[in-house]
């Protein structure tokens, strides 16, 4: 208890410290101030967001929109895909070569097909972000219906389990339990390829705010975007672990006693 | 003559051969025959790695012999064996049921309803002595208890054929013989065919109608089977007291011991190639 309050201590006066450097260059140098902003301008700008102009939220609610559409789409889609692949092993041996050649592609280089197929609107940008979900969902799915033990599966068919019972009381939620643990990644991948797409060309969201302030060198902007995109995926983040600790209760956890 | 019985092995050979390396090759089992009445309680014994589990895979239909057939009440076997209730040897509960929720699986899978399957999970959970466990999840349960809960989760299918692979060989003593005397109890109600492995003979002894020695591996067969004509319904804390109970027990010891040795130097030789 002690201990965590003194490590909070330490990293508030390191960030103090940070923020307190940053401002003093940025005082001394005009070629620091005009790179790299300053952090008062950049706290101003937010709270022109937030509560002054208010005109972050319709930004931040379309890349959230994009970003949660795009996961739900790209999990839904990897299990369905990863299910039936794992449980035919000769349409996964038909499939492996592809599938190995789209996850080594940089999928990034997609954003302009996605913009040219589907417009300037959210669509591009989840399709984008989808194919980073996906293959992250896919694989683990995958590896989870590989990964049930031999043993338990004999003993469901031993139970009378038919293919159904099977998928639904074993592969699922064998499978699931890799999708939870891959959770943080798949909700950041969703994240990123929000932002990025939005980056390579849209009307809205935080990407393009920041596209636009860099057009215009407004480096105030750019940061106070930053700054935006980072807290949303730390509290991103923390819900996604409250979750995956909610629906992963069943799995051993070493050393889970009392300490008196 | 086959019909009469619940599970017949068939002059049974199993030889594995590895998957990456067809060349090698090791015969587990080689021509047993194995047959269990209705209602006959048969316990297998044998040194470890000689070939039981691989026996008892065979009469479930998990695993498909060499060659031998395996018949149960006059049927021939074909995939899975419906009428069995097989307990494993290795933990086969699944992770992210709840206790209850494990038992009653196969309930579910039959097609019973979820109220009255939890009802009578909750009992059965009661009948091995885990109470107020039903919604812990197996990782919170010791090994004994989710031995408890594997064999609720067998029994309360109420299967023809019990097969049941060292089941009690993780529980105390005491906890062992309620749990022995527990079976014997289901077992004289229902009168089930049993096939029980142990490495136990003491347990093979007190709760058996037969007991079936194995030979040390490779190619493995029964040495020779003892009829266990002690008085029913036992005890088994105190039958083991019984004079014909030790007479029965150094008979059948002295045909184990001499396997038993020879098994430990087969697999000593084996692991210093
Ligand atoms: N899938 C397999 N592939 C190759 N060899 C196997 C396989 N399963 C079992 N064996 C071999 O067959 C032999 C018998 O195994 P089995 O599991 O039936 O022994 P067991 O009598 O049940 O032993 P224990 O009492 O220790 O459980 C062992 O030597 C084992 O190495
Ligand atoms: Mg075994």
């Amino acid at each position: 208890m002690d201990n965590k309050f003194l490590l909070r201590f330490w990293q508030i006066v390191l960030l103090i410290l940070l923020l307190a450097g940053w401002q003093t260059a940025s005082t001394f140098s005009t070629k620091i101030a005009f790179f790299f902003g300053d952090p008062a301008g950049v706290a101003g700008k937010l709270l022109d967001w937030f509560f002054i102009e208010r005109d972050i939220y319709l930004h931040l609610g379309v890349t959230l929109i994009e970003t949660l559409l795009a996961f739900a789409i790209g999990t839904a889609i990897g299990l369905l895909v990863g299910l039936w692949l794992a449980l035919n092993p000769r349409a996964a041996a038909i499939a492996d070569p592809f599938l190995k050649a789209m996850n080594a592609m940089p999928r990034v280089i997609l954003a302009p097909i996605f913009a040219l197929w589907f417009g300037l609107g959210i669509a591009s940008k989840v399709a984008l972000a989808v194919t980073l979900v996906f293959f992250i969902v896919f694989f683990n799915v995958f590896q989870g219906v590989r990964e049930v033990s031999p043993t338990l599966l004999a003993n469901a068919r031993i139970l009378g389990a038919g293919r159904r019972d099977l998928l639904r009381h074993v592969y699922l939620p064998s499978a699931m339990s890799w999708v939870f643990s891959s959770l943080h990644i798949s909700v950041g991948m969703a994240f990123v390829g929000a932002v990025v797409g939005e980056y390579l060309g849209s009307a809205r969201g935080v990407g393009y705010l920041i596209l636009q302030a860099e057009g215009s060198f407004d480096i105030l902007t750019v940061f106070a975007g930053i700054v935006v995109l980072t807290l949303c995926a730390l509290v991103l983040d923390t819900l996604v672990g409250k979750a995956e600790k909610h629906l992963m209760r069943w799995q051993p956890k070493i050393g889970m006693t009392e300490k008196i | 003559m086959a019909s009469d019985y619940a599970l017949s092995l068939c002059d049974i050979s199993c030889t594995f051969i590895s998957r990456d390396n067809p060349g090698q090759r090791y015969a587990a089992v080689a021509n047993t025959t194995l047959n269990i009445a209705p209602g006959e309680f048969v316990s297998v014994v044998g040194p470890t790695g000689c070939g039981k589990t691989t026996l008892l895979n065979v009469g479930a239909g998990l695993l498909e012999p060499s060659s031998g057939s395996v018949t149960v009440h006059g049927k021939k076997l074909a995939g899975i064996n419906q009428r069995a209730g097989y307990m494993f040897q290795a933990d086969a509960l699944m992770p992210w049921k709840s206790a209850l929720d494990n038992v009653i699986v196969g309930l579910l899978f039959r097609g019973v309803e979820q109220a009255a399957a939890r009802e009578r999970g909750i009992a059965w959970l009661a009948r091995v002595g885990l109470s107020g466990f039903e919604d812990r999840y197996p990782h919170q349960l010791s090994g004994g208890m989710r031995k408890r809960v594997a064999m609720a989760q067998t029994l309360i299918l109420d299967p023809d054929i019990i097969l049941m692979d060292e089941p009690f060989s993780a529980l105390d003593v005491q906890t062992r013989q309620l749990m022995e005397n527990e079976l014997l109890d289901l077992w004289s109600e229902k009168k089930k065919a049993v096939l029980f492995i142990t490495h136990d003979l003491d347990e093979a002894i007190a709760l058996s109608d037969r007991v079936v020695v194995l030979s040390s591996g490779p190619a493995t067969h029964p040495l020779g089977e003892f009829p266990i004509d002690l008085p029913r319904p036992r005890d088994v804390a105190e039958i083991r007291n019984q004079p014909h109970f030790t007479e029965l027990h150094t008979k059948i010891w002295d045909v184990l011991r001499d396997e038993v040795l020879k098994g430990y130097i087969q697999h000593k030789n084996v692991a210093e190639e």
